[in-house]
């Protein structure tokens, strides 16, 4: 006997028994939900009519532990925020509190952040792929193609840092350490050979039959929807949206990097998952540019003290294009040892606003897809 | 022609199983525990204490200053100084600890006790096989302590460092030690003018 | 970007009798914000959202900060008269602040590239008037930032489309983010 949930509108379509509506509760233990998530979904057979995302378990209150410790102590934090991009984490914070305190970063530090953060967006784009691939069924084969060149990316953060994820590396006003003798070369070889993967990943995948059609015309997200809730980063731009935060804000050094921004056209699933590969092609030409200009030097600001921060009272917001979307800290201050508010701003958690909009009308294995191309990380929706 | 993509990927996925039989690029898995990937300079699981000498508790660098204790972000290092005072490596008195625990379960690995420690005393260890050991997970400074010969031996580059600084500080210290000790020599002299 | 005086001014053009109060940022560098009217909210973000010039269409970050009331002891000269001659006293004067709960929301706009803009909300109090009207049907983008708002501090939206807790459990009670909140049971340390 399944009971329907009382406020659950049916929808009247060519007439059916409200009996025929089924709801399914996917997850949260599930091997496609991305993490801890759920989705209570109300099929109508196959389709999709009502579809609602619970999540919260999760849970950390980040923000509170935050705002009790020393804002020092909350970049290892800010690592387990979205777990699979931790450099990009930490520069958010760190650019956020430089703001703050009017702390400056050298060039090297400037340079070295650029590149950590782009070899983050590869991989995280690498992994984006062969997890939307495993969702449609291919299990396991592109995403460990994927994985092969994230494990050397992983190598290299983790001589860099001493550990592969959570890497607690930047600091305010440069980064922890320098680079250790023969990294700048790996990362040289690294970005060489990364190339030719692209190529044999696309010519494995692109033309594939059975991507293009579980794929295209799936999970469209209309351009003015996808403004006006928020949704940012590849989810935005496949949506045909020019809006890159390293464009729009010239953070870091962004500036100085000649680099594309791709568009898509229809917004649906194929769209945002060769936005994915489009920026890992644009990706390494940013890193191609700064593996080649990066100068000798300090890589901390000399004025920079770790122990006992007090930025002056007031508040700032501050933002960066992570590989999710617009990652955002929002810090207020009393002058005190630690923040008095401590918002994280999660790409994850504002781009799932839309995901009942895009699935309604599908079928139940394309919710699956939609949700792997909206790619959330739980860490980052639930901090 | 229907099928050209799902052929050409057929293509992708033959070439790397047939490379995995001669080609190292292919074939990347390692079979641990048969075989180990040799561990990185600068990897870190959780902190440990360095101890100069051979007694291990005796000679800890450890001061109790409880710097490390107030930064660390999850609280898991608890100190209970000792009055006592015994001297350091440069002869100086220093508080030593009484107790200095470290609750594993709760430490993120994450480094900051040994970024800002100022005695150079806690630094991050490498050990990651941690099951079937002493299976504690509150460590007290006897199983905490580990010796400077471990140190340059797991961190060879880092200890270096630590060491020209040490060697630095000890000579400056002896330096000063013996200017105070000789009497400032007697006045040459002056010539008388001529 | 126009300044937060151009903004009032653009508002009120388009809602005669708009208030809105400039709330300068502690921090001198930085951008003030503007504390909007609780019932004229809906107005006011719909202008900001649709008039030519501004075109703030991207709310990108809505926040819940609680400030609980504080009592400051300031030393103030007063001239008071005494003994019928009039001499001026130092005398402590206590001034109150906080006690209300605000949402503070960072506009952006993706049409015409700039941005932020910072409007704030404020409750009457921490109690029972901690009601604020939702800014969900101007921007959709709020709508699971303020839902974390009333799960997390107990602010509650009118005109939510769909206000229930997000992150903590259905049946919990307490508010976690609030200056007051007190967990449940504290792990015994060792």
């Amino acid at each position: 006997m399944i009971t329907l949930a009382p406020d659950l509108e049916t929808p009247t379509r060519g007439g059916f028994a409200e009996n025929d509506l089924l709801e399914v509760a996917m997850g949260p233990h599930h091997p496609s939900t991305h993490g801890v998530f759920r989705m209570n979904v109300v099929l109508d057979g196959e389709t999709v009519v009502k579809l609602t995302p619970v999540f919260g378990y999760l849970h950390r209150n980040h923000e509170k532990i935050a705002e009790k410790n020393s804002y020092l102590a909350a970049i290892p934090y800010t690592d387990r925020l979205d777990y699979i991009c931790s450099m990009t984490n930490n520069w958010a914070y760190v650019l956020t509190v430089e703001k703050m305190t009017g702390l400056a970063v050298p060039e090297r530090a400037e340079y070295i952040r650029v590149i950590v953060a782009e070899m983050t967006r590869l991989y995280n784009h690498a992994c984006l792929a062969g997890f939307l691939l495993q969702d449609m069924g291919a299990l396991g084969t592109p995403m460990m193609y994927a994985f092969r060149e994230r494990e050397k990316i992983l190598d290299l953060f983790e001589s860099l840092t001493g550990s592969r994820m959570m890497c607690n590396y930047l600091r305010f006003g440069g980064c922890r350490c320098d680079l250790p003798d023969g990294w700048l070369e790996q990362a040289i070889q690294l970005t060489a050979n990364y190339a030719p993967f692209l190529e044999h990943f696309e010519a494995f995948l692109n033309e594939n039959e059975i991507l293009r059609a579980r794929c295209e015309g799936v999970g469209v997200l209309p351009r003015e929807l996808a403004i006006n809730a928020g949704v940012t980063g590849p989810g935005l731009r496949a949506s045909g949206v020019n809006y890159d935060l390293r464009k729009v804000d010239h953070y870091g050094i962004y500036n100085r990097f000649k680099f594309r921004v791709p568009l898509g056209q229809r917004g649906d699933v194929l769209d945002r998952y060769m936005m994915r590969i489009l920026e890992m092609h644009e990706s390494l030409a940013i890193l191609g540019q700064a593996l080649r200009d990066i100068p000798a030097g300090p890589v901390m600001d000399a004025k920079a003290k770790l122990r006992n921060l007090r930025p002056k009272a007031g508040e700032v917001y501050g933002r960066i294009e992570s590989p999710k979307g617009e990652l955002g800290f929002y810090l207020i201050s009393d002058g005190g040892p630690a923040p008095y508010r401590f918002r994280v701003r999660p790409p994850s958690l504002v781009n799932l606003t839309v995901l009942e909009d895009m699935c309604l009308g599908h079928t139940l294995a394309d919710a699956v897809i939609i949700l792997g191309s909206v790619d959330i990380v739980l860490g980052e929706v639930d901090r | 022609m229907l099928g050209r993509g799902i052929i050409r990927g057929l293509i992708e996925t033959g070439r790397n199983f047939c490379g995995s039989y001669y080609d190292p690029e292919r074939l990347t898995t390692v079979q641990y525990p048969e075989q180990k990937i040799a561990p990185q300079e600068n990897a870190r699981t959780i902190p440990f204490l360095v101890y100069d000498g051979h007694d291990p508790l005796a000679g800890l660098r450890c001061t109790a200053c409880t710097i490390c204790e107030q930064e660390c972000p999850p609280h898991c290092i608890h100190i209970v100084k000792d009055t006592a005072k015994k001297p350091d490596y440069l002869g100086k008195m220093q508080f030593h600890p009484k107790t200095f625990d470290i609750d594993i379960a709760v430490c993120m690995g994450c480094g900051i006790c040994a970024e800002v420690c100022p005695f150079d005393s806690i630094k991050m260890d490498r050990v990651f096989e941690l099951a079937g050991g002493h299976r504690a997970l509150i460590l007290h400074k006897e199983l905490l302590a580990k010796s400077e010969e471990y140190y340059r031996q797991i961190h060879p580059i880092e200890a270096a460092v630590v060491d020209e600084a040490r060697a630095e500080e000890q000579r400056k210290a002896e330096a000063k030690k013996a200017a105070a000790a000789t009497p400032a020599p007697a006045a040459a002299p002056k010539p008388l003018a001529a | 970007m126009p300044t937060l005086e151009q903004v009032i001014a653009r508002v009120a053009n388009a809602l005669p009798g708009a208030s809105l109060q400039i709330v300068p940022n502690g921090n001198p560098g930085h951008p003030g914000s503007l504390l909007l009217d609780n019932g004229q909210a809906g107005a006011v973000a719909r202008i900001l959202r649709d008039d030519p010039e501004l075109r703030f269409d991207y709310a990108s970050n809505a926040s819940g900060v609680d400030w609980p009331e504080k009592t400051a002891k300031e030393k103030v000269n007063v001239k008071k008269i005494v003994d019928g001659v009039e001499k001026e006293i130092e005398e402590t004067v206590e001034r109150k602040t906080g006690g209300y709960l605000e949402a503070v929301y960072h506009l952006y706009s993706m049409a015409l590239g700039h941005g932020p803009l910072i409007i704030r909300l404020r409750t009457a109090n921490r109690g029972d008037g901690a009601v604020l009207p939702s800014l969900t049907p101007v921007w959709r983008s709020c709508e699971f930032q303020e839902r974390e708002i009333f799960d997390l501090f107990g602010v509650t939206f009118t005109g939510h489309p769909d206000l229930r807790r997000i992150l903590m459990w259905d049946g919990f009670v307490d508010y976690p983010m609030r200056k007051d909140y007190v967990p449940v049971a504290e792990e015994a340390r060792p």
